[in-house]
């Protein structure tokens, strides 16, 4: 079995796994963060897109399970020499992992990879389209803080267009019965969200005292997001948690953040830092998540 | 002399009996003797219609040969049932010259498995900036232009294109597709592409461009020629310059004609052509556009690509899929027009626009003849074409080419029992 995506997954699912991972938040509090879960075990990991924090949340997950890795990823490597994803899933397969976790800046290229290999693959972010762990670790960072994602009201603010965060943690928390909303610039919403779950505005002002959660978004320029508005300026001032608008958010209303975070540009830096930012609590529970995530796919499978 | 035994001869109606081909021409319709020396195909049960003409095919040749070439490709257009096919010039380098034009109907008739005719671009290496040689290119044979593959974006250079065009007689066919509305779309842009997060080309990308383009018709009078139409809105301007009187025809691919942009969920890019697979709605309206005769033809953009370089992540794969050997069974399947309506669309059409002498089937006519059995079955699996990029593999279609002829040679004929 792979998690390609949280498209599908039901409530019932998501809260097992949220439930495997809350016992690991309490792992990695004691003084050795080691359980030897998966002992024996590789974890593959093909790393397309320059990803630190991902990368070193998955190797660091791994390692809490006793499980080894190895990493491939593609500066200096063959892929400049023009080897294609392909002979690099089967080369690295062929070495006996026993699951893959692939990040790609490709929409599917982890559905090749467990096509091609016919290992289990964990997503850890395709394209603009998923990125399943990180639903999952903001499911639970929510529901640590608030007890319950049912019935919260949640908004989704900035580059929802090019982002597989807004889409994955979307759908989680829908799933999980929250009612969820896009706040962007009509150019940064996506095309057509006939059927999601969600709301849409533009309207970021007049949506602010209606919310449990506000989650931030990068402009993702990488990806073409950066051209679709006037100037940074004008979209900080519609669309940036600023100080004045964090100000105007109910008392009880927490901020988070997937990171990396463009500090004064989306988010206020005083607002990252303050005391409704869950930020630093979404990165640890990131551990936990995925180490809940691995020992799911490989614990029923004997390794052969 | 070869006789073609028992088919449902079409022609400006359809009729049982034999056709009999000697040296070019069919010599006779009707019951026609056997002797001794004559080769006889059975055709019961089967359509024995003129042979199959594709406005739309890229050869690869020269340039990519590893992908098809003018030979594999004809081999692969005569067990599709045609007999004359229109290359592409999108080559390396562009059929912009009649240097480069005479090479391709040298090597097409040389194979001598289909008439292959090539096309001219319409700018010098196809980069959109200046004409291409457009007098030479004429001279050498060639009579549709076009820059497949990419648009005319420059509505001036289009415009002297087209003046020019006109002067000679010929034809401009157009790629539509905004390159600024285009993007980098990957997909068509509606609710599937933004689930899965990739750049979507709009409708209107083609739609646009058909619409200045016919307003351009309008002003220089040039025949002109929509290729490969995708969407439903792009159908509604053709069907206006038809009823306004111009000069103006139109294509559709056989895979626009079944598949949409959920096919796109595989993740396999087999689904990734240009332009993108549409709606539901799209497909009905290009289909009812098919039957009625707003799209006067069909037209594979058959478009090679060898197994490793489709073998990547969807947005990283080359655009198109194969479709010479699969389009009538498709279409037929897809669409299922009665035989008469069937060969229009399939031979005369085309034919027809190429100044070709195609039309139905009757005694004196040049021996292009398909032979074509509307009712069987079969699931393809393997290609004569060189490249095996086709979204039907594994997909049950009806109709199968029995035989084909050109110039009353046997180029194709279908063995039961052969490996598929
Ligand atoms: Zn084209």
């Amino acid at each position: 079995m792979s998690l390609l995506t949280i498209e599908g997954l039901p409530a019932a699912e998501i809260s097992r796994l949220l439930d495997l991972a809350d016992g690991f938040v309490e792992v990695l509090d004691r003084p050795v963060p080691k359980v030897p879960a998966l002992q024996g075990r590789t974890i593959g990991m093909l790393f397309y897109e320059v990803s630190t924090r991902t990368r070193m949340s998955f190797e660091r997950a791994a390692k809490a399970l006793s499980a080894d890795t190895m990493t491939f990823s593609p500066s200096g490597s063959s892929v400049s020499k023009g080897e294609s994803l392909k002979d690099t899933a089967l080369t690295v397969g062929s070495m006996g992992p026993d699951l893959f976790v692939v990040r790609h800046a490709s929409t599917g290229a982890p559905w090749r990879v467990a096509e091609w290999t016919g290992l289990p693959v964990i997503n850890a972010g395709d394209g603009a389209h998923q990125h399943p762990t990180q639903a999952l670790l903001d499911c639970l960072t929510v529901r640590q803080h608030f007890g319950k994602v049912d019935g919260l009201r949640v908004a989704i603010v900035g580059d929802i267009r090019h982002s597989r965060v807004a889409r994955s943690t979307a759908q989680a928390m829908a799933t999980m019965g929250a009612s969820v909303r896009f706040i962007a610039p009509r150019t940064l919403l996506p095309f057509d969200v006939e059927g999601w779950p969600v709301e849409t505005t533009c309207d970021f002002d007049g949506a602010i005292d209606d919310l449990d959660v506000v989650y931030m978004l990068r402009i993702q320029q990488e990806r073409g997001g950066g051209d679709v508005f006037p100037s940074i300026g004008e979209y900080v001032n519609r669309f940036g948690l600023t100080r004045r608008r964090a100000d105007r958010l109910p008392e009880h209303t927490m901020v988070l953040h997937p990171g990396p975070m463009n500090r004064g540009v989306e988010i206020d830096p005083a607002v990252a830092d303050g005391p409704r930012s869950l930020v630093t609590k979404q990165v640890a529970n990131g551990v936990a998540v995925r180490m809940a995530v691995l020992l799911d796919q490989l614990s029923g499978s004997e390794k052969t | 002399m070869i006789v073609l035994k028992g088919g449902t001869v079409v022609g400006t109606e359809q009729r049982i009996a034999d056709v009999a081909v000697d040296a070019e021409r069919v010599v006779a319709i009707g019951s026609v003797d056997v002797g001794p020396q004559d080769q006889v195909i059975d055709c019961s049960g089967a359509w024995v219609g003129p042979g199959l003409v594709d406005l739309h095919v890229h050869l690869r040749e020269p340039g990519q040969e590893w992908k098809e070439d003018i030979a594999s490709g004809s081999k692969a257009a005569a067990a599709g049932g045609f007999t004359t096919v229109v290359a592409m010039p999108n080559t390396e380098p562009p059929i912009d010259s009649g240097q480069i034009a005479r090479y391709v109907f040298d090597r097409g008739a040389e194979t001598g498995l289909v008439r292959v005719i090539p096309s001219g671009a319409i700018s010098l290496g196809r980069a959109g900036a200046k004409l291409a040689h457009l007098d030479d290119l004429w001279a050498a044979g060639v009579r549709i232009f076009t820059d497949d593959g990419d648009t005319v974006a420059d509505s001036g250079l289009l415009r002297r294109a087209m003046d020019y065009i006109a002067e000679l007689g010929g034809i401009v066919a157009q790629h539509a597709e905004d390159p600024g509305l285009a993007g980098r779309g990957h997909m068509h842009e509606g609710a599937v592409s933004s689930r899965l997060g990739m750049i979507g080309l709009p409708s209107m990308a083609e739609t646009i461009i058909v619409e200045r383009d016919i307003r351009l018709v309008e002003l220089t009078g040039c025949r002109y020629h929509v290729q490969h139409v995708s969407a439903r809105q792009t159908l509604d301007v053709i069907r206006r310059a038809k009823e306004a009187g111009l000069p103006v025809t139109a294509e559709v691919a056989p895979h626009h004609l079944e598949f949409t942009d959920r096919l796109v969920e595989t993740m396999n890019p087999v689904a990734k052509m240009y332009p993108p697979l549409r709606t539901k709605a799209d497909v009905a309206a290009l289909r009812a556009g098919l039957e009625d005769g707003m799209i006067d033809c069909v037209a594979t953009d058959h478009a090679p690509h060898s197994a490793h370089e489709k073998d990547v992540p969807f947005e990283e794969a080359p655009r198109g899929v194969i479709g010479l050997e699969t389009a009538a069974a498709a279409v037929n399947t897809s669409v299922g027009l009665p035989a008469v309506t069937f060969f229009e669309r399939m031979s005369i059409a085309p034919g027809r626009l190429l100044g070709l002498e195609t039309g139905p089937l009757a005694v004196g006519s040049v021996a292009d003849i398909t032979v074509f059995d509307p009712s069987q079955s079969w699931t393809p699996g393997t290609f004569v074409s060189k490249s095996a990029n086709s979204p039907w593999i594994g997909t049950e279609i009806t109709g199968r080419v029995r035989a084909t002829l050109l110039g009353g040679q046997v180029t194709f004929e279908h063995k039961e029992g052969a490996s598929e």
